[in-house]
């Protein structure tokens, strides 16, 4: 059985576990650099960046991280999960992991009372889908998210709001989704997701 | 602005719908397994960002203060809450009144990112509490025992919290409520579908959210514990009980050396089943805030039985 572990120091780690369960994976709690032995995958859940970077960096997992994403670990980040992936975060400095070659605004849609659901229409989701699932929007949450300002060369754009705001992007074994999967029924990410591990 | 781009902005206005349940719900889902801090000011809620807490709230005196002074507690002056919004970047809420609802309105026209209808400040009105789904940004309650929770979460209410009793720096009426609430959750469990009629009579709690926590056997919201939390034993004791999170009002800024207990309440909230790292978080903290025995609070003097 496949083993995807969920970085679960603070957020909706809970939330990605039952997905993963439903989906007959392992999905093992991350608190501490012991528990990153033998995943194929990590997923980094949505919460408050500045708190999980200050517990990662306390409990000496950020280096860990990143070496496993340098490695070719599958890392997929949602919301705060995202800004914790990104190279550059526009005016701050908080702690990061750096892997994808990304620039995140913190709170671009603003405070909670413009946080919003929207049906995507996201591509590359198809390869994921049922017959039935094939062509069908992507009802994203988005909850004081943050948006992809600028991305490198080698980056793909998943998703983007009809005004061209990127807010679901993949390098590699890096995945990055500015909204939050796990607070939908639809799993099609999390499929999408458990086949970057397979690859 | 030209006409047509008006019009394209209406478009995209259109496509994202705002203040849904689900994205009310959803920021008490990202605020799990975290610590929400008590600050008056700014300077307090810079200290409690650096700390690594998930979100402030902005209230006129921490409810020890309030205990030890009297007089009508109120919400805060609007000019510190934009302050506090200003310093840092994590969500900022705020307390209001029970059944204030224009004290919920001023500070929702603030833009504050959750509202906290309180116990801890003096009630407006002793019957009835805010009609939450009128608002656009969500409320966090508190609650004695789950009857209480789903008629909060009834009114509208998108996450709950244990109310504890608040400033004691005394841990035992949290625990009290929160196992109040995950007692009678596994009560309603156990019940045949025929008895839920009456089991929600009794509970004084609307049926269709009987229902559904007898089925779920969770409530539908967070549940986050609060009211008296003064220690990383105390929060980890809170959420090995089977909370989401921790509210710490009075037990960090009254405390010898509030930067460090708040980190350490933070990590050993995410680390609450690990009682090693509890320990080591614990070494050396200073005084914590001396606390009151319930007991010896005369009756009046008690904030857990404001609301009903």
């Amino acid at each position: 059985m496949r083993r995807i572990g969920v970085l679960a120091l603070q957020g909706s780690f809970i939330e990605h576990i039952a997905t993963l369960k439903r989906l007959g994976v392992e999905p093992p709690a991350v608190k501490l650099p012991k528990d990153l032995v033998g995943l194929d995958g990590l997923i980094i859940p949505g919460g408050e960046s500045t708190t999980i970077g200050k517990l990662a960096t306390t409990y000496k997992l950020i280096e860990e991280l990143k070496r496993l994403g340098e490695d070719g670990l599958p890392i997929w980040g949602t919301c705060a999960g995202m800004i914790l992936l990104a190279r550059e975060i526009e005016g701050d400095s908080q702690t990061r992991l750096g892997l994808m070659d990304i620039a995140v605004e913190r709170n671009a849609f603003g405070r909670q009372v413009e946080s919003f659901e929207a049906d995507l229409v996201i591509p590359a989701l198809d390869g994921v889908s049922s017959e039935e699932e094939k062509g069908k929007s992507f009802r994203a949450v988005f909850i004081r998210a943050p948006s992809v300002k600028r991305v490198g060369e080698g980056v793909e754009v998943l998703a983007a709001l009809d005004e061209g705001v990127i807010v679901a992007a993949r390098q590699g074994n890096l995945l990055a989704t500015a909204f939050h999967p796990e607070l939908t029924e639809d799993n099609r990410f999390h499929r999408y997701f458990l086949n970057l591990v397979e690859l | 602005m030209s006409h047509r781009s008006k019009i394209c902005r209406r478009e995209y206005d259109m496509e994202r719908e705002k203040s849904t349940w689900t994205v009310k719900k959803g920021l008490a889902q990202m605020l799990k397994g975290g610590v929400i801090m008590d600050v008056v000011n700014a300077d307090q809620a810079r200290i409690a960002e650096e700390a690594g807490a998930v979100a402030v709230m902005a209230l006129e005196r921490v409810p020890a203060d309030i205990r030890s002074e009297g007089g009508v507690a109120r919400m805060s002056d609007p000019q510190l809450i934009l302050e506090i919004m200003e310093a840092v970047t994590i969500p900022v809420m705020a307390k209001v009144r029970i059944g204030h609802f224009v004290e919920a309105q001023v500070v929702e026209s603030l833009g504050v990112d959750f509202i906290d209808e309180s116990e801890v400040l003096t009630p407006a009105d002793e019957e009835h509490h805010i009609d939450k789904h009128l608002f656009k940004v969500p409320f966090v309650c508190g609650c004695r025992n789950l009857g209480e929770a789903l008629r909060r979460i009834g009114e509208g209410a998108a996450m709950i919290r244990t109310k504890g009793e608040a400033g004691t720096g005394n841990v035992v009426e949290a625990v009290r409520h929160a196992r109040a609430v995950l007692g009678g959750i596994k009560r309603l469990q156990a019940l045949p579908p025929e008895e839920l009629m009456s089991a929600a009579k009794e509970l004084g709690a609307p049926y269709e959210l009987v229902k559904e926590v007898a089925e779920t056997g969770r409530l539908p919201v967070v549940n986050f514990a609060a009211g008296g939390i003064a220690t990383p034993a105390d929060a980890a004791l809170m959420m090995q009980l089977g909370l989401d999170g921790v509210f710490v009002g009075s037990g960090i800024f009254k405390s010898e050396d509030p930067p460090r207990r708040a980190k350490a309440i933070v990590e050993a909230t995410t680390h609450y089943d690990d009682p090693a790292i509890i320990a080591e978080v614990s070494k050396g903290l200073g005084k914590p805030m001396r606390g009151l025995e319930i007991s010896e609070i005369p009756e009046e003097e008690l904030l857990a039985p404001r609301g009903w």
